[in-house]
This record gives structure tokens, sequence and C-alpha cells, in this order.
């Protein structure tokens, strides 16, 4: 075991994975001898090699073509789009390419690619460096969506990722990548190394896509976070005084529906919150389920604390971000519902 | 007060729209063995010329001429006259056989056999392809089962894609031959990162993309001459201009400004422009450039100059914007003709052997396709199980599709 926090731990497991798979390459801008803007890749080229770690030309669309066509020859590429907002240019390769070539092959190709990108709000990045794009990969059959919200999570869902024979899009929270973030911004930022999932294997293990996890058990509502938002929601429900029970559900697509229907049934009340902005967001589908699923179960209306439908504003950074009064009041009308 | 001329805005449109006579007159065409032949270790700096003249192997009396001369044994040329006249049946039944309701879709590749059947048989039958839609050249000259791409066209119980895929865009592991996406472009640097995978295992396979002049357009192009440039990938990238994008011709994606194969030039790769009706002229570029690649010296640009005889598919009619005829007036010929003129001028076929293998595979064609018809056609009831819809979405299958699959009752 070491302390790790999360950028750490996802360097450990693309170390893991590049240790152990000769088949595994890690590329992406700024990636190679610089270890990425976000330090992610820091010292994996010169430990494991100029062609196993390297520098790509800026060029989202051409990144994730040449590692569809390394998939196709068999290896298992690990890209990073350097943050998520830059993701475009590559999103025909991704929807069209990488998410059907064992469809329309019947299994003849497929897309072993494992594409890592920083996600999300909180670290003033405005519009170009603080979006949460992950309902348009959700909404992608053929891709799986996974988003870890501590660094143990990090490695072993990242482990996973790489392992895994489909496409997966691997959403970093960035404002975490150091510390945990309970959603106030004015208070002093703790460290990962007060958590406990700070707390990481040095060597090889996973965390199975498709697993959501409880990270805070309640009996009176359900809130359904990921990412970033599993903190402060879990620091709401503190705040709240409702014996709220956390959900972080780690994997988007294929979801948890047990976790998230055996929650519901509980407490029959459900919260769904998100950075991403409201309106066909990922909460949509996850009100969808819950409702589709647990209705007699429900004592009240499904909430959804989330960004506001509009771009990522700079100045207005925290009043954009669902931070934890909003998600308290959510909490206290449900309880009301 | 500064003397400003108003800006006007030019869009291009062709010399030719229907009802005007087609000339191509004014068309420079060098001389068939006027381009010279670098040795393929040339740097790429040193042949601009090479992407802006027309290399050319064939001379109007059938004669190969010239350097680039392939001197393929009668054996190789045979077995590309074959194959490219067994297409062209293929294709013309396969066409006959949507007019006739069997299937959606079609699209021939009549007199562009050249530029996917001789660059099939020029690479190493292990090397990998990344076709456009228009290389079905490629699987016949690397002998997949002709039944199996006409149960592919039909849907149909024997579908090796089990009913999931437009007519025509095959796929097939097993020969080198990538699956066929429908939207443009985007093989392009896919082949360049195949071509990257195989470097780096430090294989001897290289990788072949075929792109039409229209899609040079698209950012994929862009990115894949950047990556294979940059990263010296074995690939060999060609662009079938066949002047035709649908309606559009080759000057709305840039072609009268510069050829294409001299987009080659700003990323450092050679450019060679090749008569790509010309059987041998394709087999010698594509030669050189396997050469060039299999040294590790990277990339080619080939452009194969071209004419899409017919429509760009069953659902097009040229006859809308182009001159009925202007097929006919090309001014370098047709690749089957032209190299079976070859091949009776060196004494190795006649025009009896010709017609006995035309009717041969007209009846081999006809054979075919009444037993892959056994199958079933598109809208019939022998298709595959409508389970497969759910298949291979993911390795396995997750929760949220057993539910739908169940909803279907399968």
């Amino acid at each position: 075991m070491a302390t790790m926090n999360m950028i750490q731990a996802l360097n450990s497991a693309m170390d893991v994975m590049l240790a152990r798979d000769p088949n595994v390459l890690v590329f992406g801008e700024d990636v190679g001898y610089f270890g990425g803007v976000f330090r992610a890749t820091e010292g994996l080229q010169k430990k494991h090699g100029l062609t196993r770690c390297f520098d790509t030309p800026i060029g989202e669309g051409g990144i994730v073509a040449a590692a569809i066509g390394m998939g196709a020859y068999g290896l298992r590429p690990v890209v990073e789009i350097q943050f998520a907002d830059y993701i475009y240019p590559a999103f025909d390769q991704l929807v069209s390419e990488a998410a059907r070539l064992r469809y329309r092959s019947a299994g003849d190709y497929w897309a072993p690619l494992t594409l890592r990108t920083p996600y999300g709000g909180g670290i003033f990045g405005g519009q170009t460096h603080s979006q949460s794009p992950e309902a348009l990969f959700t909404h992608v059959a053929g891709l799986k969506t996974v988003i870890p919200s501590t660094p143990y999570d990090a490695k072993g869902l990242l482990i996973s990722a790489i392992e895994d024979d489909d496409p997966v899009i691997f959403l970093e929270p960035k404002r975490i990548y150091n510390g945990p973030f309970d959603g106030h911004h004015d208070r002093p930022i703790s460290p990962w190394a007060k958590h406990k999932a700070s707390d990481v294997p040095e060597g090889h293990y996973t965390v199975p896509l498709g697993k959501a996890a409880v990270i805070r058990a309640g009996n009176d509502l359900t809130v359904l976070a990921y990412g970033t938002m599993v903190h402060v929601a879990v620091a709401a429900a503190e705040e709240s005084g409702i014996d709220a029970e956390v959900i972080d559900l780690r994997t988007l697509v294929p979801i948890d529906i047990d976790a998230i229907v055996g929650s519901v049934e509980k407490t029959g009340r459900c919260v769904i919150v998100h950075e991403a902005t409201r309106t066909s967001g990922f909460g949509a589908e996850l009100a969808a389920l819950v409702q589709e699923n647990c209705f007699y179960h429900l004592e009240a209306p499904i909430e959804r604390v989330t960004g506001w439908d509009t771009p990522y504003p700079h100045a207005f950074e925290w009043d954009y971000f669902p931070g934890p009064r909003r998600i308290v009041e959510a909490m206290r009308r449900t309880m009301e519902g | 007060m500064k003397n400003r001329i108003s800006l006007s805005l030019r869009i291009p449109e062709p010399k030719y729209r229907p009802g005007d006579p087609p000339d191509f007159s004014g068309m420079a065409i060098p001389e068939a063995g006027s381009a010279r032949r670098p040795e393929s270790h040339v740097s790429a700096n040193e042949i601009p010329d090479l992407a802006y003249t027309l290399i050319r192997v064939l001379d109007g009396d059938g004669n190969a001429v010239g350097p680039w001369n392939p001197k393929l044994d009668a054996d190789t040329l045979r077995r590309g006259l074959r194959t490219m006249m067994l297409t062209r049946v293929y294709d013309e039944r396969m066409y006959r056989a949507q007019r006739q309701g069997k299937t959606s879709f079609y699209m021939k590749c009549t007199g562009e056999e050249a530029t996917s059947i001789a660059p099939a048989i020029a690479l190493q039958p292990d090397d990998m392809c990344f076709p456009s839609y228009r290389q079905q050249g490629i699987l016949i000259a690397r002998n997949y089962p002709l039944i199996e791409m006409m149960c592919q066209v039909y849907s149909n119980l024997r579908d090796p894609l089990k009913g999931r895929q437009l007519p025509i865009m095959y796929s097939s592991r097993e020969h080198g031959f990538f699956t066929i996406s429908g939207n443009l472009g985007t093989q392009y640097c896919q082949a360049v990162g195949w071509a990257m995978a195989s470097a780096y295992k430090g294989d001897d396979r290289i990788a072949a993309a075929w792109i039409g002049e229209g899609a040079t357009a698209e950012g994929d192009f862009h990115h894949a001459l950047t990556f294979a440039s940059v990263y010296r990938a074995p690939v060999i990238l060609n662009v079938v201009n066949n002047q035709w994008a649908i309606s559009s011709f080759q000057g709305l994606a840039g072609g009268d400004e510069a050829t294409f194969a001299a987009r080659a030039i700003g990323y450092g790769l050679p450019g060679l422009r090749v008569d790509g009706n010309d059987f041998l002229a394709a087999y010698a570029a594509t030669r050189w450039a396997t050469e060039r690649a299999r040294a590790n010296l990277g990339a080619t640009l080939i452009e194969f100059y071209t004419y899409r005889v017919e429509g760009h598919s069953t659902s097009d009619d040229p006859s809308r914007y182009r001159p009925a005829d202007e097929g006919k007036a090309w001014p370098l010929g047709d690749p089957i003709e032209r190299l079976k003129t070859h091949l009776i001028t060196l004494g190795e076929w006649s025009e009896e052997k010709h017609n006995a293998l035309h009717k041969e595979l007209v009846e081999h064609v006809r054979a075919t396709g009444r037993e892959a018809e056994s199958f079933g056609t598109l809208g019939g009831d022998q298709k595959p199980s409508v389970k497969e819809m759910f298949e291979d979405v993911y390795k396995e299958m997750p929760w949220h599709l057993r539910r739908q699959r169940q909803q279907v009752g399968v």
C-alpha cells in the first residue's frame, strides 16, 4: 500500500499495465517526455521507453483514429485527450467507429481503447476546461463510460478499462485530482492523504466496471452521484442531517441498476446530482430508470441538482456549480414531498 | 482615399454539364513512359514533379514502356485481367439484383477496377487494407468467396455481417480487409494507426488505405498525412480521384488548385500521380511505395487518376449533373480493355480467349448468385435471427440490452 492522490493512482495504473502487457501503449498531447499537463503520465516514457508512452500531434481525431487502427492490429492503446472539452474533434471516430466496429463487422474487429480525459469544473477553467460531456457518450451504443471519485477506484477502474475489450471513455474529475472537494470553495483544500481511499495497492488490482459503490449508507433518501459530486453529495448529506444514502455510480454505462433499485426501494426518495448541464443530462436517464423500476416505492418526486443550461461561465463558477447548498435544498424538498 | 476593388466570391463549377459536349482535348496527358522513376529510397523533397505528372506504362498501342514498367509475367497479368473482369461481372449482376428489388443499395466500381485490384496484387496477402466503399476488387483479388459478398449485399441468412450493415460495407479480418464505415475518410488515419502498431511490434506487414478525392476535404485526411509523416508509418495512402463525389466535381475538393498527389508535398511525403486506368502503372506505383514502406522509410501518397463511369450508387442519377457521354469521352480508356490489348500485344491473350473467359465468369457469377439467393434476399423470410440485433454491441451483453432483447421477444 502507498498513499496516492488521484493523479498518482492513475499513473500507477498505467505503469502497472505498461509493465504487464507489451500491447499497452500510452499517448496523447504532451503525454510523453513532459508527462501530461496534469502529470498523469509523468515518468512513464523514461521508465518504459519512447515507443510505449509518447507525444502526439494536436489532432484529437487523429489520436483516436490511430488508436482504433492499433486496436484493430491487436494493441491496447490508452490515449489521453488533454481536456474533455477538446474531445469533439474526435467525436466521429468515437461514435461512428470505435463504438461500432464490433457490431458492424460481426465481431471481426473491435477497438479495445481506453480514452482518459480530465473533465468537470471547479478550477476556474472557463468554457473550454470545465465541461462535463458524459451524456454525449452514454447516449452512444457500444461505448462504456466510467468516472472514478477516489484514488483507489481511479486505479482499479482504469486497469479494468484497459483490460476491457470494448472502448471505454474514462472521465477523470480533475477538481479532485489532488484532494476530495466538498463543494465549499471558500474552505481550505483537504489532501487525499487524509482520506482512506488514498490507500492504494502499488501492484495490479481491479475495480469492476458496471458496479456502483455505497459511499454513505442511509435509510431515508438516495443520492445518485459520480465524480466530484460524490464528495459534494456526502458533504450535503452530513450538513442536512438527513439519513441519506449516497451512491457513487462509478460506471454510467453499463449502469449498476441493481444498486440503484435496491437503494431507492429502501428509501423511497431520490436526488440525482451532476455537474453537467441539465437538459438531456445523464440525470434524465437516471430519473427515468428510477421511475421505471421503482415507481411504486417512490414517496416524492425525483429531484435533479445539476449545472445550469448555459456554457460553463468563468466568473460565475460558484453560481453554476451545484454546490452543497443546492443539494441540501433539494434533499429537504424531497423529504417534504 | 484608397482605391479598393470589390471582392467577389468564387464558386467552382465543372466544365461540362448535361447537354454540353464533353471535351477532354485540353487535358494534359503525359506520354506513357515519360515519368522518371527514382529509387524508392529517394527523399520526398526531390520528387515533387511526380505529384504533377501522370505515371503511365501502357501506351496507346498496348505496349508497356518506360522506367515504371513492372515487367510482370503473363500469369500475373492474366490474373489481374481476370480479377478486373470478375469484379465488373459481379457488379453488373448485383446492380441488376438491386433494380429487381432484391436489395436496397449497390455501388459499382466500373472503370476504377485497376485502382483497387492492381494494389491488392502488388501488396502481400497479409498486408492490411483499409478501403473506402468502392474497393470490392480487393476482396475479389484476395479470393474472398463471392457468395459471402452476395449474401452480405442481400442481408440474408448467410450474411457474414448478420444483417447489420448496409450492402457492400464488407468486412473480413481473414482477408486483411477492414470493416467499411460509410462515414467517409474515417479509415484513413486508422490505417496509419495500424501501420504504427505494425512498426511498434517489429512486424513486416504494412497497411494501405483508400479514400475518394472528394473525402480528402475531411479532417481525417489531414490527420492521416500528419500522423503518417510524424511517425513515418509504413502505410500507402491511396486517393482514388474518379472526378466525381456524387454530384460534386473534383474541383470542389480543391483539385483544380493542385493535384491530390501534391497534397503529400506539404507533409514531406512522396506523392505519385498515376494513371488509374493503367493496371501496370497502378501496380508499379504500389510496388514502389511498398518497397519504401518495408524499408522503414514511411508512407507514400498515391493519386489514382481515373473516372467514375457509373453513378455514385443505385440511389444516384448522374445524368442530372454531368454529360451522359462524359465517360465515353474519358481519354484514359478502360482498364480492362487496356490490359487485354497489352496481353494480346504480348501474344499471351486473344479475343477468343477473352470472350470465353467473360462467358465463364458470367456463368460463375450467375451460378454463385443463384446459390446466394437460395439463402434469401432482402425483405424475404430468410434472414438472420433478430437476436443478432443485440449481439456484438459489446463483447458481453449488458443487462439493459438483455432486457430490450426480451422486450422484442427473442
